[in-house]
């Protein structure tokens, strides 16, 4: 963060095309990831910090609140019922969380070899080796990675159930505003989406801006939107009492 | 639709999961599993793990990601998290199954329904009561973060071009089943769902049968 920058702002960090990253969101603050290019997909997982065995639930998310996708005024639910965080902005529209991530095999066979030993930091990277990468310095592996948050990918169900990927979902310079309701470890990877059908491995860089906002009032969108997230707001403000 | 040869006087093994109950099993490669709805819109939340290795387990997102379609039926290869086949849907008299309606819990009745929900019998507390009696039998340190997102046999989960998504009435009935073939040695939990709050049971939950041909 420059010097001079408003005392609510915490910090700044750039995430490379293709990286990973992991940190400490806590209660009563904001994170904004940008799309700086446009295009990209962030590959996101969410644990209670202080309980990790407490995580993003891709079901309870989707039911408590009638969605398939997510985007601004949604909350994101726990599997113990409470939110780790909410979206309160969201240029993009739709980001994806049907669809999870690819691995090593699913990157080889539809952008071809690119190891280390040729590419150094430019090798193609996947994010389901990305994302163990982050949960392996908190003591989680692969029985803790489950369905993710796919940030800026917008993926469709049809009436018989075919999902169908959207490209230019994600505009340059698109954003999303996590507010976290709990201190949560935030795991991500900007690999790209699984189903998105560009041939070339063409991962995009993005924008982490942190700052202090507060936990959500009364009259939130977020709470307001519907009865289930009044009660998901309760439940979370318990623990911190 | 695609009905079975098999015949149930011929299984291995037979077992009636009552209402509201849990069962775990062992299903080895090769073998046919059967679920049989026996009264008719019973959800059956189902997971699977690989049998000598628990790390690896059924992943929805794997699965319907591979297939480009959100529900479950004959066809449908069951994927595990490493991308491998766990089994292989070879029968479905139901025609459809979810993967995105996940399993009910005390907690998240409390958001869907009422605070007052959290003492009703619900999936976790099955699938945590079957690890607590039998999990150490099936894989050591078994417990609530192996509980990913699961299958729901019978469920009707619709979701719209928009995005919407709802639990609808079920489309099963009385003597529909699902039968599957194991593609690996695979542990199996279910929960026999006791959902009193939505139409997954269709306000009543019943009885289900589980058969293992070798």
């Amino acid at each position: 963060m420059a010097d001079g920058a408003p005392y609510w702002m915490l910090w700044e960090e750039t995430v490379r095309p293709g990286a990973h990253w992991s940190g400490l969101l806590r209660r009563g603050s904001t994170l904004r990831i940008t799309d700086v290019a446009g295009g990209g997909n962030v590959s996101t997982l969410l644990y209670n910090y202080e309980d990790r065995s407490e995580r993003y639930n891709m079901p309870d998310t989707l039911k408590a609140q009638h969605t398939a996708f997510l985007t601004r005024g949604v909350a994101l639910y726990s599997d113990m019922g409470r939110v780790l965080c909410s979206i309160t902005d969201d240029t993009c529209g739709w980001h994806d969380t049907l669809c999870g991530v690819a691995n090593a095999a699913m990157v080889q066979e539809k952008f071809g070899p690119s190891r280390f030993q040729e590419r150094r930091n430019e090798y193609y990277r996947n994010g389901y080796d990305s994302l163990l990468n982050e949960l392996g310095k908190y003591d989680l592996g692969k029985r803790d990675l489950g369905p993710t948050v796919n940030l800026f990918s917008k993926v469709t169900v049809s009436d018989a159930g075919d999902l169908e990927f959207h490209p230019g979902n994600s505009q340059p310079g698109a954003y999303v505003d996590l507010r976290f309701e709990m201190n949560v470890l935030v795991v991500l990877s900007s690999t790209p989406h699984p189903l998105d059908p560009a041939t070339a491995y063409s991962p995009r860089e993005m924008q982490l801006t942190a700052w202090h906002s507060r936990p959500a009032p009364r009259n939130d969108p977020c709470r307001t939107r519907c009865p289930e997230n009044e009660r998901g707001f309760r439940n979370t403000e318990f623990w911190f009492r | 639709m695609m009905e079975s040869s098999l015949d149930p006087g011929n299984a291995s093994h037979r077992h009636v999961i009552a209402a509201g109950e849990p069962w775990m099993g062992t299903v080895l490669a090769g073998q046919h599993l059967r679920i049989l709805d026996l009264e008719g819109n019973q959800a059956v939340d189902t997971l699977f793990y690989r049998a000598d290795m628990l790390e690896e387990r059924y992943s929805a997102v794997d699965t319907i990601r591979a297939q480009r379609n959100i529900y479950l039926t004959t066809g449908t290869v069951l994927l595990s998290n490493e991308g491998n086949a766990m089994l292989t849907i070879v029968a479905d008299t139901c025609g459809r199954h979810d993967t995105l309606g996940g399993a009910c819990s005390a907690e998240s009745n409390t958001v869907r329904y009422a605070l007052d929900k959290r003492s009703m019998h619900s999936c976790r507390d099955n699938f945590l009561l079957a690890l607590a009696r039998w999990g150490t039998q099936y894989g050591k340190d078994f417990s609530k973060r192996d509980l990913s997102s699961n299958i729901n046999f019978f469920m009707n989960v619709p979701v719209t071009p928009a995005g919407k998504l709802t639990f609808a009435d079920g489309i099963s009935s009385a003597g529909r089943y699902v039968e599957m073939r194991a593609d690996m040695d695979v542990t199996v939990l279910i929960s026999n769902c006791p959902q009193l709050n939505n139409p997954c049971n269709a306000y009543n939950p019943t009885p289900v049968e589980v058969m293992i041909w070798d």
